[in-house]
């Protein structure tokens, strides 16, 4: 029991926090920007297919650094001859613009790479177990994501809440014109922090796309989760993110570890009467384990009907 | 009145066109138009791709070898969507295509089965025949047979009938897990393993029952642990694409020692995953053929395709469905797919390994060699590896067609 227990947390911890690194750029366009950014996980396919180029030519330490510069570039260049015209007329054209992108990202990336997963790999540096528990291995790898997640999460809360940057970033968001005022660039504001936040995003890519599959397809795989940690943890809440992150981490894990059922709880209480056929008996029958990874769904359908704000946010979804 | 004319013209026309291709098709040779049906755009368009290159690969073999067939293969993207797949069938028919086949799904197969019946129906002497190559739902040639359905690949109960054969006599084999997806196929696959192993290794202990949720899962660390903490010393799996990798790259990441016996773990991307997952030998795939199987002949043709296709032999099935094709229309001396049909509903062929091949007419599903192969180390200088990663597939086992033979519930409507 212990054993499972502890397993399953640092399971859920690394999920958790490879979720946040995911999740990260997007907060930053989707919950301190407020840009429903379709594209977000195109980005990130982006940037682990960038990360395998330069990898091949200059080695992964280098494509880590590189990789996210272009694609942030790319990314503000897509805000300031693209976004920027569909911005002011509201969140539907953004939301369709940013929709059509990521399928000419899609379609870009198949051209270019072809439809087969490339063989990404972990730099050799880190392809060793870090520590062994209950004879689970854990890989140096993993533990890197981790440690990324922990400095971009930092570095970005003490950006935002600490410097000028950030509080002209958030007053951007709820007053612009009362920021451009003041004598700031309001439209550059956008666009630098829209290349950051696609930067983030490659940045996320280039690391997780040797630990997950590295193919064309792995955007849309990957979109709807983001979406789920941004609007659970709360728009325009950082430390919000990055507690949902965690939570659906943990929480996905332990459901899968639990194979308990309607079925198997009446039973161990002698309730014998059960429904024998059609939906009910499915649902009497189905294990939390089965529906462990729609759990994540159906918080963010939870949260928005009973607390739209998210669960440290201070703007409705 | 000059509608009339109009129409009369049209008539007229018709009617010279229908004469002038009538007369050199007599000297001509035989036309067969093959409408390939799967996924060349989105998630599957890797193993559709994939597919279409072996047709085509086949198509440009038969045509060199016989001067008087001339097969031609299209393809038409379904997006793996059974309605999509019955507008492209519609259009495929419109083109003049009278073969289709289709592989991937077995929702769009059995789609395509019911569209072909009642088609065929209403249709009389346009018949059109449908090979299935990899749609493996044990009902499509059960409960849902149908004449004009022919499935070139073993379907899953025969696929597991023998890799239970293989653990039968290994007795080190003692606690079993299976982890499979949530829909049909991997339904299939966990209630066969749990049938077939209880009759035919009763001692050996089932210790895990897993279905996942299809292509949604990024992370099977948590899977994994609950394999570790079972004390499984082999996981069954009928996964594939994602699934099948991320699986096996949590395995390796957590230092799972169990071996995998995977349908489909030589499918694309499985070789790369295995690799970068560091299970030497501990991967195991049945099918009807790998890439190293002692036979000259499977070699040359595996060699010839990674030459012109730039990618190696997936489907070695798809070679021995267009060698059927093939043979059958030659058989028949006709393209007409009621005459293919007769031909080809007990034909025996070789398969391109050099052994016996058979289609039952009862429920049209052929029964081949079926191979237990396992992914490791080779030295490269002798024998071929797969996806450049420097391991191949080398044999641990093989069921002959003959053996591989499990009855069929199937009642077939035959057209008088």
């Amino acid at each position: 029991m212990l054993e499972l227990v502890l397993v399953s947390t640092l399971n859920g911890v690394l999920y958790g926090m490879l979720l946040f690194l995911m999740a990260s750029g997007l907060t930053l366009i989707f919950s301190m920007m407020g840009v429903l950014n379709f594209a977000h996980a195109s980005f990130y396919m982006l940037g682990a297919f960038f990360g395998y180029q330069i990898s091949r030519f200059t080695g992964f330490w280098i494509a880590l650094v590189v990789a996210p510069v272009v694609v942030g570039g790319l990314g503000a260049l897509v805000e300031r001859y693209g976004l920027r015209h569909v911005h002011r007329h509201g969140h539907v054209p953004e939301l369709l613009f940013t929709f059509g992108l990521a399928y000419v990202i899609e379609e870009v990336v198949q051209m270019v790479w072809g439809k087969l997963p490339v063989d990404y790999r972990v730099p050799a540096a880190l392809d060793f177990p870090a520590f062994t528990i209950f004879a689970t291995n854990y890989p140096a790898y993993k533990l890197f994501m981790l440690g990324v997640s922990v400095v971009i999460f930092l570095c970005l809360l003490l950006a935002l809440t600490r410097t000028r940057v950030g509080l002209i970033i958030q007053a951007a968001l709820t007053h612009p014109n009362m920021v451009a005022m003041l004598g700031h660039d309001v439209p550059k504001v956008f666009m630098l922090v829209f290349g950051i936040g696609t930067g983030l995003a490659a940045v996320a890519g280039v690391i997780a796309g040797p630990a997950l599959v590295t193919q064309a397809n792995m955007a849309g795989l990957l979109g709807p989760i983001l979406f789920v940690v941004v609007v659970v943890g709360g728009l325009g809440s950082l430390t919000g993110a990055f507690v949902a992150s965690l939570l659906i981490g943990l929480v996905q894990t332990f459901a899968i570890s639990l194979d308990v059922s309607v079925a198997s709880v009446a039973e161990s209480l002698g309730i014998t009467a059960a429904p024998t056929e059609g939906v009910l008996r499915d649902l009497w029958t189905v294990t939390i384990a089965q529906v462990g990874p729609i759990i994540p769904y159906l918080l963010l359908v939870l949260v928005l009907i009973a607390r739209p704000t998210g669960l440290l946010g201070n703007r409705e979804a | 009145m000059r509608q009339t004319f109009a129409r009369r013209t049209v008539v007229g026309l018709v009617a010279l066109a229908a004469l002038a291709g009538a007369v050199p098709a007599l000297a001509a040779p035989m036309n067969l138009k093959v409408a390939f049906i799967d996924p060349l755009s989105g998630g599957g368009a890797s193993t559709g791709e994939s597919g279409l290159k072996t047709f085509q690969f086949m198509a440009d073999t038969l045509n060199a070898k016989n001067s008087d067939l001339k097969i031609e293969v299209t393809g038409y993207d379904n997006k793996l969507n059974p309605q999509e797949s019955l507008v492209q069938l519609q259009k495929a028919i419109d083109a003049g295509a009278r073969v289709i086949v289709q592989g991937n799904g077995s929702s769009v197969a059995a789609a395509i089965i019911d569209f072909v019946g009642k088609y065929n129906d209403r249709n009389p002497g346009k018949e059109v025949i449908y090979l299935n190559y990899a749609a493996v739902d044990p009902a499509l040639t059960n409960a849902k047979c149908n004449y004009w359905h022919f499935r070139f690949d073993a379907n899953s109960d025969i696929k597991m009938a023998a890799l239970t054969n293989f653990i039968k006599d290994r007795p080190e084999v003692k606690k079993i897990y299976l982890i499979n997806q949530d829909y049909s196929h991997g339904q299939a696959v966990r209630s066969a393993a749990r049938a077939m192993l209880k009759q035919k290794r009763p001692d050996i202990q089932i210790v895990g029952d897993e279905v996942a949720p299809l292509q949604k899962v990024n992370d099977f660390s948590p899977y994994i642990a609950k394999i570790k903490a079972s004390g499984a010393d082999s996981v069954i799996t009928g996964n594939w694409a994602q699934d099948m990798s991320l699986l096996l790259k949590a395995a390796g990441d957590a230092g799972l020692q169990a071996n995998f016996y995977t349908y489909y773990g030589g499918g694309t991307g499985g070789p790369t995953a295995i690799k970068q997952a560091n299970l030497p030998d501990k991967v195991f795939q049945i099918a009807e053929g790998y890439a190293n199987v002692p036979s000259k002949e499977g070699h040359d043709i595996e060699v010839a395709f990674r030459a012109k296709a730039g990618q190696e032999l997936t489907y070695p099935r798809v070679i021995n469905l267009m060698n059927i094709l093939a043979k059958a229309t030659l058989q028949a001396k006709s393209t007409d797919p009621k005459a293919i049909a007769k031909a080809m509903e007990s034909i025996h062929n070789d398969t391109m390994y050099g052994k016996d091949s058979f289609m039952r007419p009862d429920d049209h599903q052929l029964f081949q060699t079926i191979y237990i192969s396992r992914f490791g180390p080779v030295d490269t200088g002798k024998v071929l590896d797969s996806e450049n990663t420097g391991w191949g597939w080398t044999g641990a086992g093989e069921v002959s067609a003959q053996d591989s033979v499990i009855p069929t519930t199937c009642r077939m409507d035959r057209p008088s």
